[in-house]
């Protein structure tokens, strides 16, 4: 059981850094800052998503794996926040201001 | 090279890119951009070098509440059209060779320790058992050198003080000129709605889990000021004057219960700040309580800014 | 397992790098102010991966804090940039 959660742990993990590499990719090749925004917030989102998963059979008991779910959830709830705001300064400024 | 060291190596690099391009970058918006990135990062180097709770302090103060000082800073700055030519070559040709020595002679006693370490940690480890607490740092904090803790929140008061102080006169006792997003109905409204009743739970479990685990009343005091701030940002409520009588109640209510204690020290146990045995818990515990809902108010105010806006009567 | 954490943790720490890299030259500050997103989100899976790969739990209130002041501090960029902004607080509305 302790192997299977092993391998569990680590494609989620894999994946998760993966994901990450996509954000920056994104972050590196998409022309607009509105488009970067979307690399930015929804692809490292899933990359940290990957990494929570794939760590909760390694949490320390439920309130563990209740913190661990909470910080996903609170970077996500600040992404689409932050997004949405620095969408409105980019039409204020224009992509280069 | 095990795994760990090269993580590392990578975060120093990290470092030290970020801290050169805040240096170099002449823009000040983008320095302070620079700073809590930089803040942030360090945190992660506190967590490899074991010191835990300094860097939950370092996430909060350097990540968050330096950043929002210096962000209000900026923003004064931009509003008087000053437009800053950057640090002279000058002061820089005389700063460098300071941090260079100050670099130099904390990584000397690390490359070349001595052959014995000094170490104060079994005497701390044995004395905090009678203590009650399973966090030495609190135990530091609260037992062995509570005096330095009493007096560093007594500094914060007066560090609000120096603030208040840069007040026109006739706007003594008034609003702070905090910018708000004046925006109804926003996505930060949203965000100002859902996030401080989860930053007060965190602030909460950070003091409550303070004497255990790493934690304490400072972080969860930032965390309070910080939910705060962002209630204020929002336009959601108004920044207080400061000459309100229930917002100096809550600034000093921190150091007077911890000066309350340490007098209270004296008649029973003998010495200032100093805890009758069976009872060091229970009192550090309230005393925590009270300095997370003062530090709170004070790291607010602070980044609030001196009163611009006379008391409205 | 605690070494391939470190080095997930790793290759998450370079990611950032890189996108910090990227960030900083472009010369707008919009950019710059994605900064703390990406430093609150690969940061909190960094400390994460630290957490589980020390066996310290109290890592994870690390990236829990974290998590919430990149989020504090990236919301205090954008309003430091956005032209509404007025400077008395009596005309916050919203209530």
């Amino acid at each position: 059981m302790t192997l299977a959660f092993d391998i569990f742990t680590a494609f989620a993990v894999a994946a998760g850094a993966l994901f990450f590499l996509a954000g920056t990719i994104g972050l590196l090749r998409f022309p607009d800052p509105l488009t970067r925004l979307h690399a930015l917030t929804k692809v490292d989102n899933l990359g940290l998503g990957f990494i929570v998963v794939g760590l909760l059979p390694r949490a320390d008991g439920v309130l563990g794996a209740l913190k661990l779910v909470s910080i996903w959830l609170i970077v996500q709830l600040s992404g689409a926040i932050v997004t949405q705001l620095l969408a409105i300064t980019v039409r204020q400024h224009g992509p280069r201001g | 090279m095990s795994a760990s060291s090269v993580f590392d190596i990578c975060l120093a690099v990290l470092l030290l890119g970020i801290g050169a391009w805040t240096i170099i970058v002449d823009n000040a918006f983008a320095a302070v951009i620079g700073f809590v990135v930089y803040g942030l990062s360090l945190a992660i180097a506190w967590v490899r070098l074991s010191a835990v709770d300094v860097a939950l302090t370092e996430a909060a103060i350097g990540g968050g509440m330096t950043g929002m000082l210096m962000l209000g800073a900026v923003a004064r700055l931009r509003l008087a059209r000053v437009d800053g030519a950057g640090t002279r070559w000058s002061v820089r040709l005389v700063a460098a060779p300071l941090c260079a020595l100050i670099a130099a002679s904390l990584a000397t006693p690390l490359l070349f320790p001595p052959p014995v370490i000094p170490s104060l940690a079994p005497t701390v480890t044995q004395n905090l058992v009678p203590t009650g607490l399973g966090n030495p740092v609190a135990g530091v904090l609260f037992v062995f050198r509570s005096l330095d803790t009493l007096l560093e929140k007594v500094v914060l008061l007066l560090a609000l003080l120096g603030i208040w102080s840069l007040a026109p006169d006739g706007a003594w006792g008034g609003q702070p000129g905090l910018r708000v997003y004046a925006q109804p109905n926003s996505t930060l409204t949203f965000l100002a709605q859902l996030l401080p009743p989860i930053g007060i739970v965190v602030a909460i479990y950070m003091c409550w889990v303070g004497a255990k685990d790493p934690g304490g009343a400072f972080q969860g005091g930032t965390v309070l000021a910080a939910m705060w701030l962002l209630v204020i940002i929002a336009g959601l409520e108004n920044v207080p004057s400061i000459g309100q009588p229930w917002l100096r109640a809550l600034l000093v209510f921190g150091p007077l219960l911890f000066l309350v204690i340490g007098l209270a020290g004296l008649v029973l146990a003998n010495a200032f700040l100093a805890y009758p045995p069976g009872y060091a818990k229970p009192m550090i515990v309230a005393v925590e309580v009270a300095l997370t809902l003062s530090i709170g108010v004070v790291l607010g105010l602070l980044a609030a800014g001196p009163p611009e806006l006379a008391r409205r009567q | 397992m605690d070494s391939f954490l470190f080095s997930a943790a790793s290759f998450v720490l370079t990611t950032i790098a890189l996108g910090l890299i990227v960030i900083i030259q472009r010369p707008a500050d919009v950019d710059h102010m994605m900064a703390a997103q990406l430093l609150g989100t690969g940061g909190a899976a960094i400390l994460v991966l630290l957490a589980v790969a020390s066996k310290s739990s109290a890592i994870v209130d690390v990236a829990l804090l974290l998590a919430l002041f990149a989020a504090f501090a990236a919301v205090a960029f954008v309003r430091g940039a956005i032209k509404s902004t007025t400077k008395t607080p009596t005309v916050a509305n919203g209530r």
